[in-house]
């Protein structure tokens, strides 16, 4: 193992949540709906494979992707396809399937992996549904199959409020992560680059055949496309492939076993549960289940959300996991009024970046944060700011004004092939105009995508 | 609260969506957001926010006001008083500038506030909160006895050419409170210059010396005030600007809540010491030989640099620009107080030349992070094609 180069950020915010996932895991009866949800994966348009009412094994192709039919979506469980939830023009928002008893599954059989081709490993990985793990840079899609990726990035670091601590997830997986590191390095010829915490915590030490680097900062230090843009900056026409912790070592574990691996081992916390904890469940898991078990606070409105406080998607209590996320963060709503709290030093229990508030004085335990605005969306006005939090070398304020006009030459040449929206979720956080930066974002490359590709 | 807040939502309830008065609900809705931070929560992007919104920035920017204000309404009576040579105690100072600016003020923020909602409802957007600044601004930068109605047509003026005329709050070129005084300046300036304006009702006492520091220096006289008395403020002029001391005060509180761009400030104070430096060493005349020290108190370098130069805005947006922009703003001052004996006070030009100049500014700083990027670009299709 060798550390190819430490990155370290001073720019960035760590905001400290109340109610951290505590270090345990609960064992419950594992759930028996799932589903699958489209809009887990960034503009993918899927065509369906299975009708309604029809058994699924685990591991059968269940839909594909429509712009390139070689990459399938399986079923995690075994069971019947309950309902296809369709939305407005008929968009498919979720495909449910019940789960049952007799666990059928598809087996693959496979070359062993030191004597496999590339070309075997990727057809391998495309037809067991282990390829929508993999994802690409630019634009944060699932990865095309035919490109050849200049190295591929896995950050074990989680830097968001609550975020979960990968080291402990996978901390009993250790063969079937390394197993999946041996199938990266087939991918990208030896350039798979794994983001650690500074201590080398957990399994990631034991780790051969990978080029680890340390990630020490606040968030946004673990998201990928800083390291990206440390280690390998994306130049024009250059792809870069981003895998999930978890998910390589699901891709090992169908290399070990020629299963589809479904595993997700999620953390359920935030302040409107009373006992945050670690759940082992699978991809597309019915919430309910997790969120009784961590007894959710149920006296005020709450949002179930699907990932961290920064990106994830708005869920009720009757939601399903979504397919990549290992964190479900509960907070109370705050359709509340408070009287003149736009007063500079008022309600200083809200947390804040700003020296307009005291809240950093009144950080003891974590902050209970709730979802209200705080304020109103206005014109762009106060500059510097999101400077502070956005650690990557781009003019972020500058670039989001590129998107809103929709100028695709100014967008590629202030950056927008190194990030994804996630990246701009603290901006979303921080601003004081209430600009949504990540929607703003997400348009600009919706548009790439379709004039540039 | 609950009742304050069922009352207020009884008194709404016309201006809600498909009601008779729809049309006007951000007039509405600006009084409920001025009671109550409303009870809106995220629907995309991140799930939470910080407490800050541009209500709680502005009102910051207004405290900080606040002590060079109040050291104006007391300096306009003082000097009136000292002027006449009648005795006087501190609150009669106070209360006779508090006549005079408080009906400024009010007509300041009745014009500009009056468009402002129009502009709102006309466009059918949110009432952007940057004119509470811009309307305390345009008073305290007048001369004390300029007429109202004169203030209310530099108000207009300002508001509807500078701000409204480019899209509205964030998208105005140059800062609007320094529109609307140059806009007087240059419409009415037997009001605006000269020695008899600096002084409330100077023209009414005969044998009065209201002239301003930088009018004597101009004009080659000496002047016999002490450091001290230009820094503290005792002394004739715009009503807000003459004490460097509670402008400095400001100063503070903008820097410290990082409202106001310490960059720009710095910058700025920099650029104006360095130049009044350089004209010190050549001294060819009365405000060439002007201490660069002193420089820095008189006239309104010190409110334009840390009040006008920080509108986010109308400056350079970018880190290194605002260094750029606040170091030429600083010279700009000083070398037109300098070179230009018509017009002794160079800050309100120099700022406004400067506004047009930081998307400038901005342009080449952003230029290089694009060139940084052009080049790693060709040196990878370099290696591809080698």
């Amino acid at each position: 193992m060798d550390i190819a180069k430490g990155i370290r950020t001073r720019k960035g915010a760590k905001i400290n949540l109340k109610g951290d996932a505590e270090k345990i895991f609960s064992e419950i009866q594992p759930a028996s709906a799932y589903a699958l949800k489209p809009d887990d994966f960034f503009s993918l348009a899927p065509k369906l494979l299975v009708k309604e009412g029809e058994a699924v094994k685990k591991g059968q192709a269940v839909f594909f992707n429509k712009a390139n039919d070689r990459v399938k979506f399986v079923s995690p469980v075994s069971g019947t396809l309950q309902e296809i939830v369709r939305g407005p023009k008929r968009k498919i928002l979720a495909i449910r399937i019940l789960a049952d008893d007799k666990k059928q599954t598809v087996t693959h059989k496979l070359t062993a992996l030191d004597k496999a081709s590339r070309e075997e490993v990727v057809a391998a990985l495309l037809e067991s549904g282990c390829w929508p793990f993999i994802q690409q840079r630019p634009y944060g899609i699932i990865a095309n199959p035919d490109d050849q990726p200049k190295a591929i990035f896995v950050s074990t670091v989680s830097t968001a409020p609550l975020g979960v601590d990968y080291s402990f997830i996978l901390e009993n997986r250790k063969e079937d992560f390394q197993k999946g590191i041996d199938v990266l390095n087939k991918l990208a010829a030896d350039k798979v680059f794994v983001g650690v915490d500074k201590d080398f915590s957990g399994i990631f030490g034991e780790i051969k055949n990978m080029n680890s680097y340390t990630v020490d900062g606040p968030h946004p230090a673990g998201n990928v496309s800083l390291h990206i843009q440390h280690l390998a900056p994306l130049n024009m026409g250059e792809r870069v492939w981003t895998v999930r912790p978890e998910d390589v070592a699901n891709i090992g574990s169908f290399y070990a076993s020629g299963i589809f691996s479904a595993q997700r081992t999620i953390a359920i916390a935030g302040s409107a549960v009373k006992s945050p904890k670690y759940f082992r469940t699978t991809i597309g898991a019915e919430i309910a289940p997790y969120l009784e078990n961590a007894q959710l606070d149920t006296t005020q409105p709450t949002r179930v959300i699907n990932g961290d406080v920064f990106t994830g998607v708005a869920d009720h209590s009757k939601g399903y996991l979504g397919y990549f996320n290992n964190l479900v963060s509960v907070i109370p709503e705050g359709n509340n009024f408070r009287l003149f709290g736009w007063l500079p030093f008022v309600d200083n229990k809200i947390p804040s970046l700003s020296n307009t508030s005291l809240s950093r004085l009144f950080n003891r335990k974590g902050y209970e944060v709730t979802t209200n605005l705080n304020g109103e969306e206005r014109a762009l006005v106060v500059t510097g700011e999101m400077e502070k939090v956005f650690p990557f070398d781009i003019f972020p304020m500058q670039l989001l004004k590129a998107c809103m006009i929709e100028d695709i030459e100014k967008m590629e040449l202030l950056g927008i092939y190194e990030i994804v929206p996630e990246d701009f979720g603290l901006i979303d956080y921080a601003n004081t105009s209430k600009v949504e930066a990540q929607e703003i974002i997400r348009k600009g490359i919706e548009l790439m995508i379709k004039e540039v590709g | 609260m609950s009742t304050l807040r069922k009352q207020f939502d009884k008194l709404r309830a016309p201006f809600n969506k498909g009601q008779k008065l729809e049309k006007f609900a951000p007039a509405i809705n600006a009084f409920d957001t001025f009671l109550f931070v409303p009870n809106h929560t995220t629907k995309e992007g991140a799930h939470i926010r910080d407490a800050v919104d541009l209500k709680r920035v502005m009102v910051t920017v207004i405290i900080a006001l606040m002590p060079a204000l109040f050291y104006g309404i007391y300096n306009t009576g003082y000097q009136h008083f000292s002027q006449l040579g009648a005795a006087f105690t501190f609150w009669d100072a106070f209360i006779h500038g508090a006549w005079k600016i408080v009906p400024m003020i009010i007509v300041s923020y009745v014009v500009g506030l009056s468009i402002e909602f129009g502009f709102a409802i006309y466009r059918g957007h949110e009432i952007n909160e940057g004119y509470l600044v811009t309307g305390m601004l345009i008073p305290m930068i007048m001369p004390v006895d300029i007429p109202l109605w004169m203030v209310a047509l530099s108000v207009a003026f300002s508001v509807l050419i500078a701000k409204e005329a480019f899209g509205g709050t964030g998208m105005n070129i140059l800062n609007p409170a320094l529109t609307a005084r140059a806009f007087a300046f240059f419409a009415y300036p037997t009001y605006m210059s000269g020695n008899k304006v600096w002084v409330s009702e100077a023209s009414n006492i005969d044998g009065i010396s209201g002239e301003t520091i930088l009018g004597k220096l101009a004009a080659g006289m000496d002047v016999n005030y002490s450091f001290f008395e230009m820094f503290q403020g005792s002394i004739p002029g715009s009503i807000a600007e003459t004490s460097t001391l509670w402008v400095a005060v400001g100063a503070l509180i903008l820097i410290f809540t990082g409202v106001g761009s310490w960059r720009i400030i710095t910058g700025g104070i920099l650029g104006g010491a360095l130049m009044g430096f350089l004209f010190n060493l050549w001294s060819a005349n009365e405000l060439m030989s002007f201490s660069w020290i002193n420089h820095l108190v008189v006239g309104g370098f010190a409110f334009g640099i840390v009040f006008m130069a920080t509108d986010p805005v109308s400056a350079a947006q970018t880190n290194k620009g605002k260094w750029v922009y606040g170091i030429l703003v600083g010279i700009f001052c000083i070398m037109i107080r300098v070179f230009n004996p018509a017009y002794p006070e160079g800050v309100m030009l120099a700022i406004l030349l400067m506004n047009v100049f930081a998307p400038t500014i901005d342009h080449y700083v952003v230029n290089a992070n694009i060139n940084k990027r052009k080049k790693r670009w060709a040196s990878q299709q370099l290696i591809k094609t080698a």
